[in-house]
């Protein structure tokens, strides 16, 4: 029996929920790039907001962990700031904006600029885990398809890219193969991350609330992104440096100031940015 | 001594008494054109189905010969031995062009699948053989990126064969490939088919309830009727001097327009 309490369980989840989540982790591990099912929960805020990641955080995290949360790099937006205090409250976890500080990071759509490290875990919010369903309607197929390694589709859709645009103009969701074998979507991350996911030393966990699939990509593992042999996989470039911190090298946001339409660009990133702002201001 | 493409031994699927087809016996050689025709039930369809390992028999066997003088009998085969011999050496033509196409990807990149597919990974290369393949089908290069969707019906059927023959398969399995196009663009077709299949030499098997595609297309000629091939042989002989009944009636009904 479980005694009944007046508060929510550790990390809002019921144990059992948790385990089978662990579960579901636990072989998609072992099977990097493949899609594992899992019976995901109603969880209190809507799909599409992040569900799905709020899951795999809540069976995974412990007592010692501290957490960070980014929405499109950012620290303090509305999703970030809600899903740290879920975290906050539910499990009394420590929370931080320090990219070097956290064990866990819950992301949607962005890798941190601070390169990640061993014992870091990366999780990310998946709204459509099967990078084949843009071309394959059916779940069955799709299945198939991965399980017999036809990705000739994938392909085609790069080559429609080239056809209209010149260029492969895909630029978030790009399609990269894991340890050789599964194809994957990365989530929306903008394929300037992409190179990031490549060997990194940190576990990289994937969880989609709607569809109620998990992947992850354990660390060390080689992430390839597709292209073809005259139009190789390239990142994002800007002409411009971070407004605020003057990073060259970064993922940039082009943010409207005004109302006459003057832009700037900064870094997407905040805790990276802030950090720059400090170190050069002494 | 050439042997058979694909040879079928009692072949048999039953849906239900006289549905399907029974112990059908075929031989296929290269480069030739084998016409299947029946009324509408009588388990053409079926049977091509069979054929191109879409769908497993009851009973029975197929064997194919591959492009290394493989044997492989295709009601043992595994599923994904049978969809890369669906990638590399069949062609399967659709009656509708919307079953065979991707309709929002463009001509282009509709050839190209095949050519991905089997690990081509140059967008020069599939591009140039893409566009030399449509002009081989007669459609203007030009709407190399242009969507299937807004081809007409013919043009869309030839797109469809363009598609299937560019990784050079070795047997094409067609389902009434002129249905629902009119006169004019059937001729067009038939006349594009028949100058592919011929410069080519690729085996065909052919199914239709057309007698006129039959007599222009195919070599040889079977005849079905409930499930079973009543009649068959050269496609002239068939059709000049039919046996069964059933084939004379067939032959008869063909609507003179003098």
């Amino acid at each position: 029996m479980i005694p009944e309490s007046d508060t929510y369980n550790f990390a809002y989840l019921d144990e059992q929920t948790k385990r089978m989540i662990r579960r579901g982790l636990l072989k998609a591990v072992s099977v990097p790039g493949l899609q594992i099912p899992f019976g995901g929960r109603e969880m209190p805020l809507p799909y599409g907001w992040g569900t799905g990641g709020i899951q795999v955080t809540a069976a995974v995290i412990g007592e010692d962990d501290c957490l960070k949360v980014i929405d499109q790099g950012a620290d303090d937006t509305t999703n970030a700031v809600s899903i740290r205090r879920f975290f906050a409250k539910t499990a009394s976890v420590a929370t931080t904006e320090v990219t070097e500080d956290a064990t866990l990071i819950q992301t949607r759509h962005r890798i941190p600029e601070t390169p990640l490290v061993a014992g870091q875990i990366l999780i990310y919010q998946v709204p459509i885990p099967e990078p084949l369903r843009f071309i394959e309607p059916r779940e069955t197929e799709t299945r198939k398809m991965h399980a017999l390694s036809e990705y000739g589709v994938m392909h085609v859709k790069l080559y429609e890219d080239i056809a209209q645009f010149g260029q492969i103009a895909t630029a978030y969701a790009y399609p990269v193969l894991v340890n050789g074998r599964y194809v994957m979507d990365p989530s929306p991350i903008p394929k300037f991350d992409n190179p990031k996911m490549h060997q990194n030393p940190a576990l990289q966990l994937f969880g989609a609330g709607r569809e109620k699939r998990l992947y992850a990509v354990p660390p060390y593992t080689d992430v390839e992104s597709l292209d073809f042999e005259d139009h190789r996989f390239e990142v994002q470039s800007w002409d411009e440096n971070c407004a605020l911190c003057g990073s060259n090298d970064t993922f940039l946001d082009e943010v409207i100031v005004d109302d006459a339409g003057s832009r700037m660009f900064v870094c997407s990133d905040t805790h990276f940015c802030n950090r720059r702002q400090e170190l050069s201001n002494g | 001594m050439v042997d058979p493409i694909l040879s079928a031994q009692n072949l048999t699927k039953s849906y239900a008494p006289e549905q399907g087809c029974f112990s059908i016996e075929l031989d296929v050689w290269p480069g030739e054109v084998l016409g299947i025709v029946g009324e509408s039930g009588s388990g053409k369809s079926t049977l091509l189905r069979l054929l191109s390992g879409q769908e497993y028999p009851d009973n029975g066997s197929i064997q194919f010969k591959t492009r290394d003088h493989e044997s492989i009998d295709l009601t043992e085969a595994t599923e994904s031995t049978l969809r890369y011999l669906g990638r590399t050496e069949f062609g399967i033509i659709h009656q509708n062009p919307r079953d065979g196409l991707r309709l929002r990807i463009s001509a282009g990149g509709n050839i190209g699948e095949r050519l991905m597919g089997i690990g081509q990974r140059h967008y020069g290369d599939i591009r140039s053989i893409a566009s030399q393949w449509m002009r081989e089908v007669e459609i203007d290069p030009g709407r190399i990126d242009d969507k299937p969707l807004n081809f007409s019906g013919g043009m869309q059927q030839r797109l469809q064969i363009a598609r299937n023959l560019v990784t050079n398969p070795r047997l094409i399995f067609m389902d009434e490939p002129t249905g629902g196009l009119d006169v004019s663009v059937q001729a067009k077709l038939l006349d594009t088919l028949k100058g592919l299949v011929q410069e080519l030499g690729i085996a065909v098997i052919i199914v239709t309830h057309d007698m006129g595609v039959a007599r222009l297309l195919a070599d040889r000629l079977l005849v079905m009727k409930n499930g079973q091939v009543i009649e068959s042989g050269l496609t002239d002989q068939v059709l000049d001097d039919p046996h069964a009944a059933y084939t004379q009636q067939l032959v008869a009904s063909i609507l003179q327009v003098n």
